[in-house]
């Protein structure tokens, strides 16, 4: 256990220090939140009998956050480092692989915390979307499944990733589309059924729907069936990463 | 096996129909470097990551340290290190950082200091590894190689594709080692690089060992034949003989009888280059 705090603390240095991977998942979630609010700022959603845009935005910017921290950001820095060679070096090391992969996903989901208080901070502060604190556990619970499943998708794309050049262009193709059709992007109101049947398909429009429940007040605040698709997701991606994960580079 | 570190009967590796080693032996001493030489394809990265647990052989007999590679533990992981053909660093990690990280997946890890010091990157322990030249970041990698203080260790192909100066300096760490008393199996196409460094070399070429000896007397090339070259009224005349110093002694006994020069005469050995060339021509 002290072994994985110690890789953990590593993963955090280098997580930081790379202005890539700290543009991507916190910058750019926090960009994207300002330009909803401004755009869309005096509107309300058709959800819930009507809620402001804003109150919409702030916990489906915090899913987007999440997703970003977990599943895209392992999926990008699992690839670069296996094709530079980094993982294949660690495999020479004593070091069981498990501990490398629990360092990962904790600096994963240790950022999706801080995404979560910073996204509520910045939505409470600057829109008066309150921080729902009577809700805290549930949403802790939503963001933890969530966290953990989008982790292990992460992990078991980069099978399907070839090469370093591929990681971002697989990754946004995989997600941009969903976070469009999952009502991450367009409010649900504004969404075809069709569309929103079809985004049921995927993880990303049951976490947000999970994560909603949680922040904002007058739903089920825990959503069980969301967060079982979204455990079942997890589970299923856990064992694709079990069996297709490499360590080795796949070119050169 | 005795004081072997490393000992190969018969290794066999095929990937599809194409056989890339092809029943090696060859064993290495403790403490020895021992140089495993053969041009880009022969068999050297295969045999050396079969070495150091990474791939499955198909055949025949391998132990390291007494252990079979396939079934390896972590105390056995704690006993070696590996530097990779290519492996690049974290950039973001420090050269401090990036030895304090692995230094601690061992149990009984080198000083980082010293270790720094040990691969000459003192003045660039605070910095970056993406800042580092190509050379630096060998050393560095040679560095958390060495951090686990492992008895045996792998250097596959340390210095290709360095200019001069970097290839002289990755050099220096890798005799220092001898001196510390690890036994270094080094792969390596640079015939220069194997003299320079190695107590050991043997030759692998179409996965098969052509030869194997002290850098001295690789190949026989005491008992190669000798090449006699001067000029005649103008001509160049080019002798090869087994017994130089008996032609040598004929052909300067009939210039001195003549009264005469052998212009240009030179008498030249095949080099350990032109022996290396002649073994694995493709």
């Amino acid at each position: 256990m002290s072994l994985v705090l110690h890789q953990f603390r590593y993963d955090q240095k280098a997580f930081w220090r790379n202005p890539a991977s700290v543009f991507f998942t916190v910058g750019f979630p926090v960009i994207l939140l300002l330009i909803f609010a401004t755009v869309f700022g005096d509107q309300t959603v058709d959800v819930r009998g009507g809620v402001k845009t804003t109150t919409y935005y702030v916990p489906a910017i915090i899913t987007l956050s999440v997703i970003s921290a977990t599943m895209q950001s392992l999926a990008m820095s699992l690839v670069i480092a296996r094709e530079d060679g980094r993982l294949k070096r660690g495999r020479g090391t004593p070091m069981p692989p498990w501990v490398f992969i629990a360092g990962r996903i904790g600096n994963s989901i240790v950022v999706a915390l801080l995404m979560l208080a910073l996204i509520a901070a910045i939505g409470d502060i600057g829109y008066g979307v309150g921080i729902p604190w009577s809700r805290l556990p549930a949403i802790l619970l939503a963001l933890v499944v969530g966290a953990a499943s989008f982790c292990c998708l992460g992990i078991a794309l980069t099978a399907a990733i070839p090469s370093q050049d591929a990681a971002a262009p697989i990754v946004n193709a995989l997600l941009l589309p969903l976070y469009f059709l999952s009502g991450v992007f367009i409010p649900d109101d504004q969404l075809p059924s069709g569309v929103i049947h079809f985004a049921d398909a995927f993880p990303i429009r049951h976490f947000f729907e999970a994560f909603f429940d949680a922040y904002v007040p007058g739903g089920a605040t825990v959503s069980w069936d969301n967060l079982a698709v979204v455990a079942i997701w997890g589970v299923v991606g856990a064992f694709l990463a079990i069996r297709y994960f490499r360590w080795v580079p796949r070119s050169g | 096996m005795g004081d072997h570190v490393i000992s190969i009967r018969g290794l066999r590796k095929s990937y599809g129909d194409v056989e890339a080693v092809r029943g090696i032996d060859l064993d290495v001493r403790r403490g020895e470097v021992f140089a495993f030489l053969g041009p880009n394809g022969a068999g050297k990265t295969t045999t050396v990551e079969i070495l150091e647990g990474y791939r499955r052989r198909g055949g025949g007999e391998v132990s390291v340290l007494g252990e079979d590679p396939e079934h390896a533990d972590r105390r056995w992981r704690e006993r070696i290190g590996i530097v990779l053909q290519s492996c690049r660093l974290d950039p973001y990690l420090t050269v401090r950082e990036s030895l304090a990280l692995y230094a601690g997946y061992y149990s009984a890890p080198r000083p980082i200091e010293e270790t720094i010091e040990l691969v000459g990157l003192a003045e660039k322990a605070d910095a970056r590894a993406s800042a580092l030249s190509g050379g630096q970041q060998r050393r560095l990698d040679v560095g958390m190689a060495l951090i686990g203080d492992p008895e045996l260790l792998f250097l596959d192909e340390p210095t290709t594709g360095f200019d001069p100066s970097a290839r002289r300096q990755a050099w220096e760490t890798i005799a220092g080692l001898r001196e510390l008393g690890k036994t270094v199996f080094l792969t390596t196409h640079y015939m220069d690089e194997a003299q320079r460094l190695a107590d050991r070399v043997t030759i692998i070429a179409k996965g098969e060992i052509v030869a194997s000896g002290t850098p001295e007397d690789l190949g026989d090339r005491e008992s190669r034949p000798a090449r006699i070259s001067y000029r005649e009224d103008g001509r160049e005349i080019s002798v090869e003989t087994t017994t130089p110093v008996r032609t040598l002694n004929e052909l300067t006994g009939r210039a001195l009888a003549e009264g005469r020069e052998l212009e240009g005469l030179e008498v030249r050995r095949p080099s350990l280059e032109d022996v290396y060339l002649e073994l694995t021509e493709p």
